[in-house]
């Protein structure tokens, strides 16, 4: 959840000196095969702050060769402890955390983010999930089965091998460290594809890794692979019954919705709310959401920044017309904000309708979308009818709705009277073509481990 | 735990000991100040409620080094008497990754999500026990520490723990580490004193949820006894051993002998799992014999200050004793004495790296645990018989099995009764691998994640729902 000032937090970095700008292959900076490079923008101020290495298929091609190489068996590697691969973890955790604020004014620039959300939570986040898998990795346990027959069975937890990961640009340090901490602490090697958008906080951390260690070979490119983990879009419903807690729900349905100017895959975008108590549900939500301030995320006191770019705010704009033509009332905001950077003001629509085009696509925008329900078995067949399936969530106080109604929905993650609520420890993911694997947790390491089975013939087996 | 040590090969005393000659260890600070000495309750220091005090004795000297106070990296060995480098290099090393490892863990012990039968909604939450109490020995005081507090307070558990009153001086300085660290108070509280009262107490008391207990067999029955007749706390032990060696006539000569006297002679041969019943296949076991005692001839004892010593001395008088008391026995029940049998020094505990042939498995030599630098070889035919006299013990800790063929290496270490078996090598301990004993040698595992197990209260929690889904 933002809060905006709440701890005391250092002011943003000023004159900021982006040093990493080259493509990072075997802990060594390389210039594109190609030569070509592309600018990096601020989206509060649509200015180029600097111009980055553009890697292409050769690039790639040179990236996996490396990749490849680190894992061979006998490499260094492959043949360290396991428990030394969580050492390397947790000091990139402590190398991150020294440069907390540099980081978090990076992200904020570059990604728009609010700068006290980027350094409470982005940064916070990501050191948090490099320790979770830091420390599992001399815990991956294979077993030994008791098979039938003459035989010693048992499985070994292997790596994978060369793991291609492309990340997206709305949290482009947490995505990072999500990709490349359980890859890493499984005993993989990684190509990683950063977003266009957002390269920038990935190259310093990768400047980091090599501070770190020799040991961990890293590279940015594409590659083509076997085994696929997807991480998609979502529309994800909230369902407010009417026993809900009012406040605590408006809260955090808003917040589901708007934080980080509504570029989450879990965005609370289809808001079901009880009839009873719906009326007076919108006028709360359109309260909140005119108190917004808008502005240059390294501000302070600013409540939401600007989208990540031209092309995603003509893309959000396009989605709001779309309400305002079929139907939808719009509460407030529906159009763009100020002359310069990609802002869209805090939108509100109620009176939705399932087959409006705001209640199916997903806008990845600030757009809250209301609708009203009558029934449960009906709110949750209208929240189950999509095809995504990544997150949802449940307000209420009556224990048998919340036990019913988790059950049944066709998500990945069931928030009950909360929102947003994720951590380390936990796995997260998509049903349906929300994406298909589960990132963090221990789930977290199945997308990264090759079971072998080893069985040994022996003269004669005892239990 | 000796990883360290044991990949170094043949020469592996002296590895370590030229590691420290070329600075890879720091000189020790052979009078250390001593700051800790009190009981730590509350995050705070604490006189006994009686005043009293004991002494704490330098087993090198016999000379008490304070009324138990402070301290700083030197004094595990001035307490314990262990060679400083080991303290250093392995012992140290042991205890930081123990400590990692455990932290690591305390935010992933799973409970499960239960496909009951009915409409219900099962699961079962993983809680921590409550007050456990521990009592912990004096062969590795400080590692010792470390493998009890490592998964208690992992899984959330608050601690009350009796050290050993010959080395208590480590766990206190650590007690100050842990104030540090930033532990709320109450959550690890350090007491030193004696076994039959500050031990006895924490064994009986009504008020503790479990009791965890490292050292001899004869005591682990009375902790038993203890936690049945008060609350029936929860037990476990780790206790003596008598573990068997077994060198097939197809291991490598070379590599086995000098695993052998390690498994033997590590830490003045006072380790619950030393390989202290070492049985040769009798092609080789002349060979095998002679070898041995030339090594034990070799092994260089003397101021465990000193980077070129292996052996320091024995922790305190009664250890000494009753050391030499069983190298009596074994002179006197016809054992052959190939070298050493007698203390090594006019001053201090230190006893001779000490062999005895043809040792026969009615001796006392070869039935009760020594834990002191006296080393038994046992003749034998065949792989069969050698299981059975192996597993004919009450013991149960350790065994090992020196062999290059697949099939016997199999064979053996799923025969033989002993809660670790190792294959070509011995003493190689991680803190991701369970240890402890069967039989005699104690309940319940130590290390990896089944030695969260101990420290957890499982909770079965059923919700009745309106209708069960998949």
């Amino acid at each position: 959840m933002s809060s905006s000032g709440k701890p005391d937090i250092p002011a943003p970095l000023t004159n900021l000196k982006i040093q990493y700008t080259k493509i990072f292959i075997n802990n060594e900076w390389h210039g594109s095969v190609s030569g070509k490079k592309f600018p990096v923008l601020n989206p509060a101020t649509e200015e180029i702050i600097c111009h980055v290495e553009e890697g292409d298929k050769e690039d790639v091609d040179k990236a996996v060769k490396a990749a490849r190489q680190a894992f061979q068996i006998g490499s260094p590697w492959r043949t360290m402890d396991a428990s030394a691969r969580g050492r390397l973890l947790f000091k990139l955790a402590d190398l991150i955390e020294r440069d907390r604020l540099l980081l978090a004014t990076m992200e904020a620039m570059n990604a728009g983010k609010i700068f006290s959300n980027a350094y409470l939570m982005d940064v916070s986040g990501a050191i948090r999930a490099l320790q979770y898998c830091a420390g599992w990795a001399d815990k991956i346990q294979g077993r030994t089965i008791p098979a039938d027959g003459d035989v010693f069975t048992y499985t070994r937890h292997e790596p994978i091998g060369v793991c291609g990961q492309i990340i997206p640009w709305n949290f482009p340090l947490i995505m990072l460290i999500w990709k490349i901490a359980p890859a890493l602490s499984c005993g993989n090697t990684v190509v990683v594809k950063p977003a266009e958008q957002t390269p920038l906080t990935a190259l310093h951390v990768a400047s980091l890794i090599k501070e770190v260690g020799k040991l961990i070979k890293e590279a940015a490119g594409k590659s083509n692979l076997k085994r696929v983990t997807l991480e998609l879009g979502g529309k994800s419903p909230c369902i407010v019954f009417a026993d809900a807690d009012l406040n605590s729900a408006v809260e955090y349905a808003h917040h589901g919705v708007f934080y980080h100017q509504g570029q989450c895959c879990v965005a609370a975008s289809r808001l079901f709310v009880e009839e009873p108590i719906y009326d007076e549900f919108v006028r709360r939500s359109v309260e909140r959401a005119k108190k917004y301030v808008l502005g240059n995320p390294l501000t302070g006191g600013v409540n939401q920044g600007p989208q990540i770019d031209k092309e995603q705010h003509d893309k959000i704009l396009d989605l709001i017309e779309s309400g305002k033509k079929e139907g939808a009332k719009l509460e407030c905001g529906g159009g763009p904000w100020g002359n310069k950077g990609y802002f869209v003001q805090p939108t509100v629509f109620s009176n939705v309708r399932d087959d409006m085009r705001i209640a199916k696509e997903e806008i990845f925008g600030p757009v809250q979308q209301i609708m009203k329900f009558k029934s449960l078995d009906d709110v949750i067949k209208r929240a189950n009818n999509t095809h995504y399936g990544l997150a949802a969530g449940i307000f209420t106080k009556d224990l048998d709705k919340a036990m019913t109604v988790s059950s049944a929905l066709q998500a990945g993650t069931v928030w009950v009277n909360c929102y947003l609520a994720g951590s380390s420890q936990s796995p997260f993911g998509g049903f349906k073509m929300s994406g298909n694997g589960r990132e963090m947790g221990e789930y977290g390491l199945h997308e990264y481990t090759e079971v072998k089975t080893v069985t040994v013939k022996i003269s004669q087996k005892n239990s | 735990m000796l990883r360290a040590a044991a990949t170094l090969g043949p020469s592996l005393g002296r590895r370590l000991l030229s590691a420290a000659a070329t600075q890879a260890v720091p000189a020790p600070n052979q009078q250390p100040e001593i700051f800790y000495n009190k009981i730590f309750i509350d995050n705070e220091w604490h006189d006994a409620v009686s005043k009293k005090t004991f002494p704490t004795v330098n087993p090198a000297t016999g000379e008490v080094i304070c009324q138990v106070a402070e301290g700083d990296k030197a004094l595990e060995t001035l307490d314990n008497g262990k060679p400083y480098v080991i303290s250093y290099l392995v012992d140290l090393d042991m205890v930081l990754k123990c400590l990692r490892y455990y932290a690591g863990w305390a935010d992933k012990y799973h409970g499960k999500t239960i496909p009951i039968d009915g409409d219900f909604f099962s699961y079962t939450r993983h809680e921590p026990v409550g007050v456990c109490g521990q009592i912990i020995p004096w062969n590795f005081p400080l590692l010792m520490q470390a493998w009890k507090l490592g998964p208690a307070l992992a899984t959330g558990n608050v601690v009350v723990m009796k050290v050993a009153e010959q080395t208590p001086l480590t766990a206190l300085y650590v007690a100050n580490l842990i104030k540090e660290a930033g532990f709320p108070p109450g959550v690890v509280n350090i007491v030193p004193g004696f076994g039959p009262t500050a031990g006895a107490a924490v064994a009986s008391h009504e008020d503790v949820d479990k009791v965890a207990f490292t050292g001899s067999t004869e005591i682990g029955r009375l902790i038993q006894v203890a936690a049945g007749s008060s609350n029936l706390k929860r037990v476990t032990l780790e206790l003596g051993g008598k573990s068997p060696n077994i060198i097939m006539s197809d291991a490598d000569m070379d590599w086995a002998v000098e695993q052998a006297h390690f498994a033997l002679f590590f830490n003045q041969g006072q380790c619950c799992c030393a390989g202290s019943r070492t049985f040769v296949q009798e092609d080789v076991y002349n060979e095998f014999v002679e070898r041995s005692v030339a090594r034990a001839k070799s092994r260089v004892v003397g101021n465990p200050f000193d980077s070129k010593t292996e052996q320091g001395p024995q922790v305190d008088e009664t250890q000494f004793k009753k050391i030499l008391g069983y190298i009596n026995s074994g002179k006197q029940e016809g054992a052959k004495l190939l070298c050493g049998g007698g203390p090594a020094a006019d001053r201090g505990y230190y006893i001779q790296p000490t062999v005895f042939g043809d040792v026969q498995d009615g001796m006392t030599i070869a039935k009760e645990e020594i834990f002191g630098p006296v080393m038994q070889i046992l003749k034998f035919k065949t792989i069969e018989e050698v299981v059975g006299r192996a597993n004919n013990s009450s013991y149960g800790l350790a065994a090992a099995v020196f062999t290059k063929d697949l099939d016997k290496a199999n064979y053996l270490s799923q025969a033989l009764q002993a809660g670790t078996v190792w294959v070509n090598c011995y003493d190689v301990f991680g803190a991701q691998s369970p240890f402890g004993g069967y039989k005699m040698s104690g309940s319940g595992r130590e290390l990896g994640e089944y030695g969260l197990q101990a420290y957890t209260e499982v909770k079965t929690v059923t919700v009745k729902i309106p209708q069960k889904n998949s």
